[in-house]
């Protein structure tokens, strides 16, 4: 990509590529090419390191021999020195990639005589070029000659004529030079050295010392002009460029489980966005370490790989206080799916911690990162910085589609809507977990304040740690307002007291109606039995009648008989 | 080497108890071609060897152009430059030669006048 560039750049200035991971993004491509450039700084701010790895990334990535012309440090300091960094000179040297040439110059031995010059340098120069056909030069540092050598106005003048040869023999080079009281270095090589001029520094800020790089200029080309942060680590120089990046990663809407059903249930039913940034929020002591661990556990159990950047608690007390809960991370871990950084924020700077992250990143490709918390980084740093630091990390995250949770730490002072670190803007699912006080009690609330890109509860959950987790339940939200823990529990009762009460109320009066019901059913039986009785007496009464009715008429028979005349009077009356 | 090395120390504590110096100047001017400094410097030195030394020097002259390597090994930055091997301590002179007082001194020959 870099190579395309310069030939893209064909009209304009050559450029070449120095290889140093992030230095050719900020100068468009690399240093001029065939032209000398002045890298200065304080004592200790990587000059010679600088130097030395472009020539190492020169000779190993592009096929480009180089001369390391030192003033201060023999060949094999030199090759010790920069082999923590991965470098072997010796391989090099010998393969005649790299040729090392340690100037050395005793200032008590040398008596000045006359009018000199510095062809004896020119011809040391020119013969180690072409003795490897080299195409990159560093003269590190060459101001070391002033110290060196009598008479400053003749070497001013041969300085001048050998960065005039150099450009004349096209040799891409970097001369380094001590930063100077009130001039780019001490000695004023910016007169001399003019094409470009890149500026390291080295700065202490709260105890923590950062490292920043500033292409001061560059003629015919356009460059970075901010300070970057870089770092020495054992892969080199990184600069980290934070404005490199842009905001063109592709997204996916693919979901990915949190890890709590409950969870995923209050997120639309799904969980969170794969590739998205969780922040998870919340005073001290309410449960982030522990909504993290549920959802790396859910990655893992996924099979997916997961990274889990501590910055308060060692990775055993991770796994031993996530057991509590009943979730077992140590098998994870041996599994090989999950991976756990854990130091202390300030160990080192800021860029050294993003450096680290991104190379563990690039190395373990992990889909699911954790940084627990983000708010302990600003310890180390401004919140700016820090909020640089994360818009790097979230950027390069995102690209590979890898879901960050970052838990921070909100002050029980401040608006608990306010994280220290500004990092709310750059979230895309923000939890937030708070206490909630009622009744004596510290209870642990929940809620969603904000899920970008999908549906989302707006509910306040009740947070429990059981021994099975991570429990969401509902708050109780009543007339008297919202109730959490006992006083929810003593409110359920409550509630259900009065149900029970209600329920035996219904059993008594049902009672009550069964019981009236038989004593009308009683009543209509003795009733029914005083009607019989009545009945029968009437019938007795109704037969007595017949009897008395039946014997009055066999007595007028009797009689009629007795008196038969009767009979035939009245026949003979008709 | 060795045997080298004990006569020497034998020469210089001759020359602490003061008895005459019968030692040699072994002396390398490293020139670059036939510069007006190269040449000045070539018979400036030629001078002092023959009016302050007698002949008692070992005068090489050598031209870096021809032998780069040497340029290197002997640390050569400045043209001119005169090393002055033996007797030790190792010195060196740079520049044209012309200062002539300095050259003398610097070759411990007027220390005892």
């Amino acid at each position: 990509m870099v190579k395309e560039k310069t030939r893209l750049l064909r009209g304009g200035l050559q450029k070449v590529p120095t290889g140093i991971a992030g230095l050719d993004e900020i100068t468009n491509g690399g240093l001029p090419k065939g032209r000398p450039t002045l890298v200065c700084g304080g004592a200790g701010s990587g000059k010679t390191l600088l130097g030395m790895e472009f020539l190492v990334r020169g000779a190993i990535q592009f096929n480009e021999p180089g001369v390391f012309m030192s003033f201060e440090e023999s060949a094999e300091e030199l090759t010790k020195n920069v082999a923590s960094l991965g470098f072997d000179l010796n391989r090099l040297t010998a393969s005649k990639r790299l040729l090392v040439d340690y100037v050395h110059i005793e200032r008590s031995e040398i008596e000045e005589t006359g009018e000199y010059d510095l062809e004896g340098l020119f011809i040391r120069l020119g013969n180690a070029i072409d003795s490897i056909g080299a195409k990159r030069v560093v003269l590190d540092t060459i101001e070391s000659l002033f110290a060196g050598l009598p008479n400053p106005s003749i070497l001013r003048a041969e300085l001048r004529r050998l960065f005039r040869w150099l450009k004349k023999k096209s040799m891409t080079a970097i001369i380094t030079g001590e930063r100077g009281e009130n001039a780019l270095t001490r000695h004023g090589l910016e007169e001399y050295v003019s094409d470009c001029v890149i500026l390291l520094d080295h700065r202490v800020a709260n105890q923590i010392s950062t490292r920043r790089l500033r292409v001061v200029k560059y003629r015919g080309s356009i460059h970075g002009t901010n300070e970057f942060p870089f770092l020495i680590d054992e892969r080199g120089i990184t600069v980290m460029p934070i404005t490199s990046l842009g905001l063109k990663h592709t997204v996916t809407s693919q979901r990915i489980s949190t890890g709590i059903p409950r969870l995923d249930t209050m997120l639309g039913g799904k969980g969170y966005f794969r590739g998205s940034t969780i922040l998870v929020s919340g005073t001290a002591g309410t449960g982030k370490t522990s909504i993290a661990a549920h959802f790396v556990d859910a990655a893992c159990r996924r099979g997916e790989r997961s990274v889990f950047f501590a910055f308060e608690e060692s990775p055993s007390q991770i796994i031993r206080n996530m057991r509590s809960i009943g979730i077992d991370l140590q098998q994870w871990v041996e599994k090989g799916l999950l991976r756990f950084c854990a130091e202390r924020p300030t160990v080192y700077g800021l860029e050294a911690h993003l450096a680290s992250m991104e190379k563990i990143i690039d190395l373990f490709k992990p889909k699911v990162v954790i940084v627990d918390p983000v708010t302990n980084l600003s310890s180390v740093a401004s919140e700016t910085d820090v909020k640089a630091m994360l818009i790097r990390l979230l950027d390069q995250m995102k690209s590979n589609q890898t879901t960050a949770l970052f838990t921070t730490l909100t002050g029980a002072s401040g608006s608990l809507e306010l994280t220290e670190v500004g990092t709310s803007s750059l979230t895309d699912t923000w939890l937030l977990l708070r206490d909630i006080e009622i009744g004596g009690e510290r209870n642990r609330g929940m809620y969603i304040l904000k899920s970008r890109g999908m549906a989302h509860s707006n509910q306040i959950r009740e947070f429990l740690l059981t021994d099975k987790g991570v429990d969401l339940i509902d708050v109780y939200v009543g007339p008297s307002g919202m109730l959490t823990g006992s006083a929810r529990i003593s409110q359920e009762k409550q509630e259900r007291d009065i149900e029970l009460a209600h329920q035996q109320e219904i059993e008594r009066r049902k009672l009550n109606v069964e019981t009236k019901c038989k004593a009308l059913e009683a009543q209509i039986a003795s009733l029914h039995a005083q009607f019989q009785a009545e009945e029968q007496e009437l019938k007795k009464l109704i037969g007595q009648e017949k009897m008395r009715q039946r014997s009055a008429s066999q007595l007028r028979e009797k009689i009629a008989s007795i008196r038969e005349e009767d009979k035939n009077s009245k026949r003979r009356n008709r | 080497m060795k045997q080298k090395k004990v006569k020497d120390s034998t020469k210089s504590f001759e020359r602490v108890l003061g008895k005459p110096l019968k030692n040699k100047y072994v002396l390398r001017l490293y020139v670059t071609g036939m510069t007006p400094k190269s040449t000045q410097a070539i018979q400036n030195i030629k001078k002092i060897c023959d009016e302050e030394l007698h002949g008692r020097c070992d005068l090489e002259v050598i031209d870096i152009y021809q032998r780069p390597v040497l340029a290197r090994g002997e640390q050569i930055i400045a043209t001119p430059t005169l090393i002055k091997k033996l007797p030790l301590p190792l010195r060196r002179f740079i520049g044209d030669m012309s200062d002539t007082e300095r050259i003398v001194l610097g070759l411990d020959l007027r220390r005892k006048k």
